[in-house]
């Protein structure tokens, strides 16, 4: 046997990555746009009435929010749209072909999901420039969770467009599964201002751990310790890793 | 020398649906092999298999010596395969799709081989434009580049010509046999039953899951009485035609014989014996009949 195939993935990846930026308007262009329209309205709204965290402005509580679920909703995007789009047209045969394994494949994948999350991100967060400076006061731990959400993202990704065999099915896991785990993640509030029964539910949300952890970034204030939520998504991300490796390394629907 | 391709008992279950059942076949280098049979019959499953694409519920295969399960990468660089289906990727255009297809197999600098083959598939003026804005035919001609474009010694093409026109099966056939000239070991699936003829040196033909005939192109022509005489008569047949038997087929009578001089001596008895002859030409054997009753047989 010989050894890894290091162009192979090189290649696969970059297919990836060229893939959404041929259509960068709708990949990265239209994301913006509409969470900045999320970031306009609900700023205008309630900015003068509600505060966080004790001093922090309702729209730059916002921002790390919506950013981090732009990183989250285009991860996934990426990987979901790219395989099945792939699978449906039956050009995923030009990437089964060749010596590419399924380490390989997967990493190609969800690093390229995580890269366009990365982008689009920061593509809102530049945006939120126009209505509010917020800037990271912890760096490192935006960039951690901003990878681990992304992967996290970017592996639910692959099984969804692995396991779906109609857009209306990977319509259905993005619309029941991932949006309102995303939404009820304390994107738009802090879940301290829930009723217990809400605050203890949103605990056994993973998304919230990567949401509450990113803003930790920026503000410095979490809802929960970043180390604990870093935990959580960290397991998370093994178990999701995992999963998927052994779905690719089986063949499950795309091997026959 | 090893065999281009080993199949050893392949098995291929989908549910209660036997797709392949208990395949054993070689393939030797350098050969134009084809394999044909009826829809449904395993050839694409058998392909599938051997490219990587599907797992055998039972059974084993070589390419070029190498396990294309255990050895998946080696395997893989062996071999090229033109799919049946007219696939391909919309973002992008003729020239990325070949150096994308490079860079999977570990091939970073291949512009050289990726601008021979658009020249040699008649492709050049359409490198830089998008797949959406070629013909089916050109897409055809695309697919077969990125089968190639990594030089496998393994060549295999499912049914490359099905509603193709007849010059670009022309020049694809021209490029086809050119390669195994050159030594590349030719697989081919055809519904086309001339093109199998015409090509290749050896056929392999399944029915349901099974190899039912092996053997090289001009045995399997042997086996059936193929030469046919078929006479148009003005009037009934005559007598006497030394206890010939022919068939009737519409307005003509034919005479069977695997034997040429047969069938002349039964034009000459037949002109003996004053029929009125309007009308008559000899076919010679074709694979189709013999298709047709190994088909037939194998029920």
């Amino acid at each position: 046997m010989s050894g890894a195939n290091l162009s192979g993935f090189k290649t696969l990846l970059y297919k990836e990555l060229l893939r959404f930026w041929k259509v960068s308007l709708q990949t990265i262009g239209a994301p913006v746009l509409s969470t900045v329209l999320y970031l306009m309205i609900f700023s205008h709204v309630l900015d003068s009435h509600v505060t966080v965290y004790g001093a922090i402005e309702y729209t730059a509580f916002l921002v790390p929010g919506l950013v981090m679920m732009a990183v989250l909703q285009n991860a996934f995007a990426n990987s979901s749209s790219s395989l099945i789009q792939s699978k449906i047209t039956g050009n995923i045969v030009f990437v089964l072909l060749p010596p590419i394994s399924y380490r390989e494949f997967y990493a190609a994948y969800v690093l390229a999901s995580v890269l366009r999350g990365v982008l689009v991100g920061f593509g809102v967060w530049l945006a939120s420039l126009i209505f509010v400076f917020v800037a990271p006061k912890a760096p490192l731990w935006v960039l951690i969770f901003t990878l681990t959400g992304g992967a996290i993202l970017g592996s639910l990704g692959v099984i969804a467009g692995i396991w779906a065999e109609k857009f209306d099915q990977l319509a259905g896991f993005q619309n029941f599964l991932i949006m309102p785990l995303t939404m009820l993640a304390g994107v738009f509030y802090s879940v301290h201002s829930l009723p217990v029964f809400w605050l203890r539910v949103s605990h056994f949300n993973p998304f919230f751990y990567m949401i509450d952890g990113f803003r930790y970034g920026f503000f410095g204030v979490s809802d929960v310790s970043p180390w604990l939520s870093l935990s959580i998504v960290s397991m998370f991300l093994a178990v999701l890793a995992a999963l998927t490796l052994r779905m690719l390394a089986s063949g499950y629907k795309l091997r026959g | 020398m090893t065999a281009a391709i080993s199949v050893r008992g392949a098995v291929k279950h989908y549910g209660a649906l036997q797709a392949l059942g208990g395949v054993d076949l070689d393939v030797a280098q350098g050969e134009f092999f084809a394999l044909l049979g009826p829809n449904g019959a395993g050839k694409t499953t058998l392909i599938s298999a051997l490219a990587g694409l599907i797992r055998l519920s039972a059974g084993s295969i070589r390419v070029m010596g190498h396990d294309v399960v255990d050895d998946y990468r080696e395997a893989r660089r062996m071999v090229g395969v033109v799919p049946q289906e007219l696939v391909f990727d919309p973002f992008f255009s003729v020239r990325e799709v070949l150096r994308l297809q490079s860079g999977y197999f570990g091939l970073k600098r291949n512009d050289d081989w990726i601008d021979e083959l658009l020249a040699s598939l008649d492709l050049t003026k359409k490198a830089d434009a998008n797949m959406r804005q070629l013909s089916g035919g050109m897409k055809r001609r695309v697919l077969v580049a990125q089968a190639l474009v990594h030089r496998p010694p393994v060549i295999v093409l499912d049914e490359p010509t099905a509603g193709v026109d007849v010059e670009l099966r022309q020049g694809l056939w021209a490029f086809v046999r050119k390669l195994n000239e050159q030594g590349h070991t030719i697989v081919l699936t055809t519904h086309y039953l001339e093109e199998a003829q015409t090509l290749c040196n050896r056929i392999a033909m399944l029915k349901a899951g099974r190899i039912v005939a092996l053997d090289n192109t001009v045995n399997l022509l042997r086996a059936v009485d193929g030469h046919t005489l078929r006479v148009r008569i003005a009037g009934d047949l005559p007598a006497g035609l030394n206890g010939a038997a022919p068939e009737r087929d519409g307005e003509h009578w034919v005479f069977a014989s695997d034997d040429y001089t047969v069938l002349l001596d039964r034009l000459v008895a037949l002109r003996n014996a004053g029929a009125a002859i309007t009308e008559f030409e000899v076919g010679r054997p074709d694979l189709e009949k013999v298709f047709v009753d190994v088909m037939r047989r194998a029920e």
